[in-house]
C-alpha cells in the first residue's frame, strides 16, 4: 500500500488531477529549444505553463485538504514515484513531434470534457479551478488539432509519422477513462456519490468523438491496440517516470528551500 | 590484416555502391527546398482594446495563416495585450523605398499648419 492510499479521498482525487498536469507540464518543457521552430518552442512552453498553473492550484488545495503540514512544493518535489497518481499517458517520453502532438490531442480532449463537468462539482474550489482551466485546455486541444491535421494530411512521411504517433500513445488512452482496474478503483467512490468528482467513464464517448473527428479529417486511422496501461492512479508507473521525477525534483532535493 | 584489407579499410576505393551511398554528402540546410528550409514570414498586427486600431507588433514564422494567428497569440498577446490579431504575409507588403525618402517625406516638414497645434484638444478626446 502506498502512502497516498491512506489520504483523504478528496486529497487523493485532487492530487491525481494535479499530477496529470504537473507531469505533462514537465514533458512540454522538455520541448523548449528542441521544437521544429522557435514559435513552437514558445507555444509548447505556454501550454506547459498553463498546465503547471493548474497543477499548482490543485496541489495547493490538496495540501489544505490533507492538512498535514505539507505545502504544494513538498507535494511536487518530495513525493516518490509510488505516491504520484497521474495516468501513465502523461509520463511517456516525448518521442518525436508527432508522438507529442498525438498525446496532447488525446489528453486535452479528455481534459476538456473533464473540466467542463468539473465546473459543476459540489466542491467549490475544484469547480473554480475547472472554470479557469477549461479555457486553457480548449486552446491546447486546438493547438494539437491543428498540428495533427497538418501532419496527417501532409506529406507521405508526415502522414506515416503522425499515424505512428497515434499508435504509440493509444495503449495509454484507455486508462484516462477507466474507473476500475486490477489495481483499484478511480475516482474514490464516495466522491462520485456526493458529486465532487467526475466519472471518467462518461468522458470517453465525447472525448474520443472529438479525437475521431480530427483523425478522420487528417486522413488518419483510429488505432487498434492489444493492451492497455493500468495502475497510474494507484501509483504504479512505467520506466520513464523515474527519470522524469529525477529531473523534476533534483534541484529541490539537492538544495532544500532554494529560491530564485 | 593484409595490405589489401588495410587499404580497403582506410579509403573508399574498394567500397560497394551501397557503402558509397552512405558517404554522399548530406544536403545542407541552405540547399533544401524553401518549404523545408523555413516557414514563410508573417507580420503581426494586434488591436490592444476595442476602439483602437490594429498596430504592428512584430513578425514571426508559420507554415500558414491559421498557424500564424496561433503563434501570434502565443508570442504577442500572452500578457493580455490584445483583443484581436491580424496576420499578413510579409511578402505581400509593399513598402516605400528608402531611396525616395526625401521626395516622400521632406516636403511635409515645413508645413506646420497641417498639424492641429493651433487649438486645444478636449481632455475627453483619447488616442488622437
Amino acid at each position: 500500500m502506498t502512502a497516498c492510499a491512506t489520504l483523504p479521498a478528496l486529497a487523493r482525487y485532487t492530487i491525481g488531477l494535479a499530477d496529470d498536469a504537473l507531469v505533462l507540464a514537465q514533458r512540454c518543457g522538455e520541448w523548449i529549444t528542441r521544437a521544429p521552430q522557435l514559435e513552437e518552442d514558445v507555444a509548447l512552453a505556454n501550454i506547459g505553463l498553463d498546465l503547471l498553473g493548474q497543477a499548482r492550484s490543485l496541489l495547493t488545495y490538496a495540501s489544505q485538504v490533507e492538512d498535514d503540514g505539507r505545502d504544494e512544493d513538498d507535494l511536487a518535489y518530495l513525493r516518490d514515484e509510488r505516491d504520484f497518481l497521474n495516468v501513465q499517458l502523461v509520463e511517456q517520453e516525448n518521442g518525436d513531434f508527432a508522438v507529442s502532438m498525438a498525446r496532447l490531442l488525446v489528453f486535452s480532449a479528455y481534459s476538456y470534457e473533464l473540466y467542463r463537468r468539473l465546473q459543476r462539482s459540489t466542491d467549490e474550489t475544484l469547480a473554480a479551478v475547472a472554470a479557469k482551466a477549461i479555457k486553457e485546455v480548449d486552446y491546447h486541444r486546438d493547438h494539437a488539432r491543428e498540428w495533427v491535421l497538418r501532419l496527417g494530411d501532409g506529406t507521405d512521411v508526415s502522414h506515416e509519422r503522425m499515424q505512428t504517433g497515434l499508435d504509440t500513445v493509444w495503449p495509454y488512452v484507455d486508462e484516462l477513462f477507466a474507473t476500475t482496474s486490477r489495481h483499484g478503483s478511480w475516482p474514490p467512490p464516495e466522491l462520485l456519490q456526493n458529486g465532487v468528482a467526475v466519472d471518467p467513464s462518461q468522458l470517453r464517448e465525447p472525448a474520443i468523438a472529438y479525437v475521431q473527428q480530427v483523425i478522420d479529417d487528417a486522413t488518419l486511422d483510429l488505432p487498434t491496440v492489444s493492451w492497455a496501461a493500468t495502475g497510474g492512479r494507484q501509483g504504479i508507473h512505467s520506466s520513464p517516470m523515474g527519470h522524469l521525477l529525477a529531473e523534476l525534483q533534483h534541484i529541490h532535493r539537492s538544495y532544500p528551500g532554494a529560491s530564485w | 590484416m593484409t595490405p589489401e584489407e588495410s587499404s580497403a579499410a582506410t579509403s573508399s576505393a574498394g567500397w560497394t555502391d551501397q557503402q558509397k551511398a552512405h558517404l554522399a554528402p548530406v544536403p545542407r540546410l541552405s540547399e533544401a527546398p524553401p518549404s523545408r528550409r523555413d516557414w514563410p514570414l508573417w507580420e503581426v498586427f494586434v488591436r490592444p482594446r476595442r476602439g483602437l486600431s490594429h498596430g504592428h507588433v512584430g513578425s514571426l514564422h508559420a507554415p500558414d495563416a491559421d498557424m500564424a494567428v496561433r503563434n501570434a497569440r502565443d508570442l504577442y498577446t500572452r500578457r493580455g495585450e490584445g483583443v484581436s490579431i491580424w496576420v499578413v504575409p510579409s511578402a505581400q507588403i509593399t513598402a516605400s523605398s528608402p531611396d525616395e525618402k526625401d521626395a516622400f517625406f521632406d516636403p511635409a516638414a515645413d508645413k506646420v499648419y497641417r498639424h492641429p497645434t493651433f487649438y486645444e484638444i478636449p481632455d475627453e478626446v483619447q488616442h488622437l
